[in-house]
């Protein structure tokens, strides 16, 4: 049975939660769905049942931040369903969701993504090992099952998230073997010029550099510039092999590796869709094409959230808001002048956010071995390929849809999430040619993988060919 | 597809070929092909379309090695028969009279086909569970299938480690006669030959026409859905269902005239499993990982084109949608035709002045 | 491979591949299998190599493994529930009798 509303919002962080809140304030039918069990998205994860306990304590104050936002949530009459997938959008806009394996399809006169991110996958040798997961993940395990590695950890990486979590660890009495820093030497020059401007932001900067005292105050040793790594082990890691830009190579014994090279946004649903998308040479990856209110180029679809650009929780749930005032405006709620007195607020204050930007974008910028990584390492996840293989793929000069259909690359239930950028920048790398113009596989529906029982259920009488 | 195994049956005779190839997002017939090498069901009304695809089939086994040990990739050619699941009694009973039909037009001796009734076909399929609904099949043992991709890569490697020349990647820009013989850009470069063939798919139809060729083709939608790796389960190719040697099953085609379209729709994907559900009800809990969908070249008639310019006669268009089926014919009898400058007699039918029909008076 | 930083307010019991496994009501299944030995979810289709949980938010699909029947769920996003059935996924699905 299709049901109808006003919005539909896909997703429940930051963004989704804050542009529905608002939409259904402004007098909207509301739906918002997303694939956790609760809301908060990945950053909130598990907020509702953390955030008052000791251990919500020690994640921080921007985690139980999102406790409220939870909680207004609930209260605000958006309709909230949760543990739903979104497997197809079609022009109209009709939404084909799954949940519980049963398929369902709603109509929406407009539609938001606010479907997030993902860590940038940084493919190295041993990465599929058992025992190596992202800094996202054992976040994640931390948030919804309170669970900590049980030996002492590495961790591995470069940006805000993995010290974070680091610092995270340790108040909670969990130990750190050692943190490889692969932040590239050059990083810190390269961000200084942006430092003033992002001086705005200073509350943030002076958190991160607080992370850092305390993974110092806790001896946890620290190697800096480390360019090459190497998970080692049979059935599970047993080992992990660094190497540092000044030439210094160790191997230690390690039960656990936990790796994160950044954040990327989630461009699945709206490269299916067609949308006009943009890339960012600073943050090296691809985003919608977005106006001021977060319209894609499709009208009546809209984008919020770090799946507009990465900008950390507190600019998504601003890009919500706006959206939601963007939505109201184009369905005849807001008139123009209104809709800017409203928005003035939010834009100046996502000025600020945004201000940081470029310093921690210059300051983490991934080391060149995460798009490039040696011919033994599995590139494609699902269908183990290696970057052998794409390399062998890659002569001449086709594109990722021909790697794709040569190799099977892209063809796993991941659908490219893991292995996208890697065949795009060993294309671009191949045949000399930026990595914007090498493209990205066509990404094709179902965006999550649904069974042919709840195809053949849909409600759909009529037939085809 | 075609062009590919044209070029290469060229370059097994001797000849100097360049094969020049379109972009990455091009409209690719190839890529939404479900690997069928069969000759069953086809070629109602036209008996010169059955003999076509006879000879190609059963020239497909010595091909499949011909492109193995030249180019070293398998291209997973199976000859385990082909299937044609009925469901109802109705269904069965046309499909019977149809492939009936179609050997009264050939004209030829013992029967190629068998039709099975549902008895007959669990005992032929131990261990496949079937729909209730599944009234039976048709089963032609000659035929079988191959991985499309893997063929495609093969052609293609085929064609270059035998001395041919490709550039991808490069669309064809301006295309026309000179002198005796032809002049073709395509990206940064220009080529001079005495031969030229348009295997452009939908393409075709605007780059034979300074050739003086009319090349009447259309584009049909043809959607098909992919499913996980899953456990062997069906082991030969069926109509709409096939399991490939990775595990995965493809369900499909539809026939769709939407014009060069190779958008999915929802609408399509639940009847394509409606009918896999109903065949093996199994498959209810397979998981789809890709939709999508590919354009065949369709002519007026659905047959091939295979023509020579009258003005120009070094000039030669092929185009047909069983581009893999008939891709041991097109390295073979199609390919040794354009070297001897003169199609076949054989492939008369499928001048492209059949569709010149004059109207009556 | 992880260890909970307390014993669960609620505890349920599950089953992991026939073992009896005591896990907390509402915990993703990933998470209780990382805390078993071996800590994987399956083994793949093509190479047989096992993977364990990488991702945790649905994006890597390693984690996926039969769930009351059900084969390849994504067990970072289903809910642990009392009574649980879970086995691991070893090579392509089994759907079949």
């Amino acid at each position: 049975m299709t049901r109808t509303f006003d919005l539909a919002v896909v997703g429940a962080g930051p963004a989704g939660m804050a542009a529905a809140i608002a939409a259904k304030a402004l007098g909207m039918d509301v739906l918002l769905i997303d694939e956790q069990a609760a809301p908060g998205g990945q950053i909130w994860r598990g907020v509702e049942g953390v955030a008052a306990t000791s251990d919500g304590a020690q994640l921080g104050a921007d985690y139980q931040a999102g406790a409220a936002v939870a909680a207004a949530l609930r209260a605000s009459g958006v309709v909230y369903e949760p543990a739903t997938q979104l497997w197809q959008i079609e022009p109209g806009w009709r939404l084909f969701t799954s949940r519980e394996q049963q398929a369902d399809i709603i109509e929406a006169a407009t539609v938001l993504l606010a479907t997030g991110a993902q860590e940038r996958p940084a493919p190295f040798p041993g990465w599929t090992l058992p025992g190596v997961l992202t800094v996202g993940a054992a976040q994640i395990l931390l948030k919804t099952a309170a669970q900590v590695p049980d030996r002492p950890v590495w961790i591995a990486g470069c940006g805000p998230l993995p010290l974070l979590y680091a610092a995270q660890l340790l108040r909670l009495g969990g130990r750190i073997a050692g943190f490889l820093d692969t932040a590239p030497p050059g990083n810190r020059r390269a961000a200084l010029p942006h430092l003033p401007q992002a001086l705005r932001a200073a509350g943030d900067l002076l958190k991160g550099l607080g992370w850092m005292r305390e993974l110092r105050r806790a001896n946890v040793p620290l190697v800096r510039h480390v360019v090459e790594i190497e998970a080692l082990g049979r059935e599970q890691v047993s080992a992990v092999r660094y190497r540092t830009s000044d030439g210094r190579e160790r191997t230690e014994s390690a039960s656990m590796l936990l790796i994160h090279e950044g954040v990327v946004p989630n461009i699945h649903p709206t490269m299916a869709l067609g949308c006009a998308h943009d890339w960012s040479d600073d943050q090296l990856c691809w985003a919608p094409a977005l106006d001021r209110w977060g319209e894609t180029s499709l009208v009546g679809l809209f984008v919020a959230g770090d799946g507009a650009g990465i900008a950390g929780a507190r600019a998504a749930s601003l890009r919500g808001e706006l959206a939601a005032i963007g939505i109201a405006r184009q369905a005849g709620r807001l008139d123009e002048g209104e809709a800017d007195q409203r928005a003035g607020g939010l834009r100046r204050r996502l000025g600020r956010e945004l201000a940081v930007r470029p310093f921690l974008d210059a300051l983490f910028r991934p080391r060149p071995a995460v798009f490039a990584p040696h011919d033994d390492t599995v590139v494609c996840r699902c269908e183990e390929l290696t970057a052998r293989d794409i390399r062998a793929a890659a002569v001449g000069t086709p594109g990722p849809n021909q790697v794709k259909a040569f190799t099977r690359a892209g063809m796993g239930p991941c659908q490219g999430r893991q292995c996208g950028y890697t065949v795009s920048h060993l294309l671009a790398a191949a045949q000399k040619r930026p990595v914007a113009e090498v493209g990205f596989y066509r990404i094709r529906p179902p965006l999550k993988p649904v069974t042919l029982g709840e195809l053949a259920s849909l409600d759909r009488p009529e037939t085809v060919g | 597809m075609v062009g590919a195994a044209v070029a290469c049956g060229l370059v097994w005779r001797g000849a100097k070929v360049v094969a020049v190839d379109g972009g990455d997002g091009d409209f690719r017939a190839s890529r939404a092909n479900f690997g069928l090498v069969w000759l069953q069901g086809k070629g109602l009304g036209q008996p010169a379309y059955q003999r076509l695809t006879g000879r190609s089939v059963e020239g497909w086994s010595d091909f499949a090695v011909r492109l193995g040990e030249i180019s070293g990739i398998d291209v997973h050619f199976q000859r385990r028969g082909s299937l044609v699941f009925c469901l109802g009694e109705g269904e069965l009973e046309a499909r019977r009279a149809r492939l009936s039909r179609l050997q009264v037009e050939l004209g030829a001796g013992e029967p190629d086909f068998e039709i099975l009734n549902r008895h007959d076909l669990e005992r032929f399929l131990p261990g496949v569970r079937l729909g209730d609904r599944v009234s039976g099949a048709s089963l032609r043992p000659r035929d079988g299938h191959v991985n499309p991709l893997r063929l495609l890569a093969g052609l293609q490697r085929s064609f270059t480690l035998s001395g041919g020349t490709l550039r991808c990647s490069q669309p064809v820009s301006r295309l026309q006669p000179s002198g005796e013989g032809f002049i073709v850009e395509a990206g940064d470069e220009r080529f001079a030959a005495a031969r030229l063939v348009v295997a452009a798919g939908i393409a075709s139809g605007d780059l034979a026409a300074p050739l003086g060729i009319a090349a009447p083709v259309r584009p049909q939608r043809g959607q098909l859905l992919v499913t996980e790796r899953l456990e062997p389960m069906l082991p030969m190719a069926a109509s709409g269902l096939r399991q490939t040697m990775d595990g995965t099953f493809m369900i499909g085609l539809t026939n769709e005239e939407v014009g060069p379209d190779t958008s999915v729709t929802v609408k399509a994907a639940t009847s394509m499993s409606r009918r896999a559900v109903a065949i093996l009800p199994d498959l209810a809990r397979a998981t789809v990982v890709r939709h999508w969908a590919g354009l065949r070249v369709m002519t007026p008639d659905g047959f091939p084109i295979y023509a020579q310019s009258e003005q120009h006669p070094g000039a030669f268009v092929v185009t047909c949608h069983s581009g893999i089926a008939l891709a041991a014919a097109h390295a073979g009898e199609v390919a040794a035709g354009i070297v001897a400058g003169k199609l076949p007699a054989e492939l008369s039918p499928f001048h492209n002045g059949r569709f010149d029909v004059p109207k009556a008076a | 491979m992880f260890r909970k930083l307390h014993e669960p307010a609620s505890p349920v019991t599950i089953v992991v591949d026939g073992a009896a496994v005591t896990a907390a009501a509402g915990d993703p299944v990933a998470a209780v299998l990382l805390r078993l030995e071996p800590p994987i979810a399956r083994t793949t289709p093509v190479g047989g190599r096992p993977r364990a949980p990488y991702c945790m938010m649905g994006v890597c699909f390693d984690c996926l493994a039969i769930v009351d029947g059900m084969p390849s769920t994504q067990t970072c996003r289903t809910a642990v529930r009392a009574g649980m059935r879970v086995e691991r996924q070893h090579g392509a699905r089994v759907i079949g009798q």
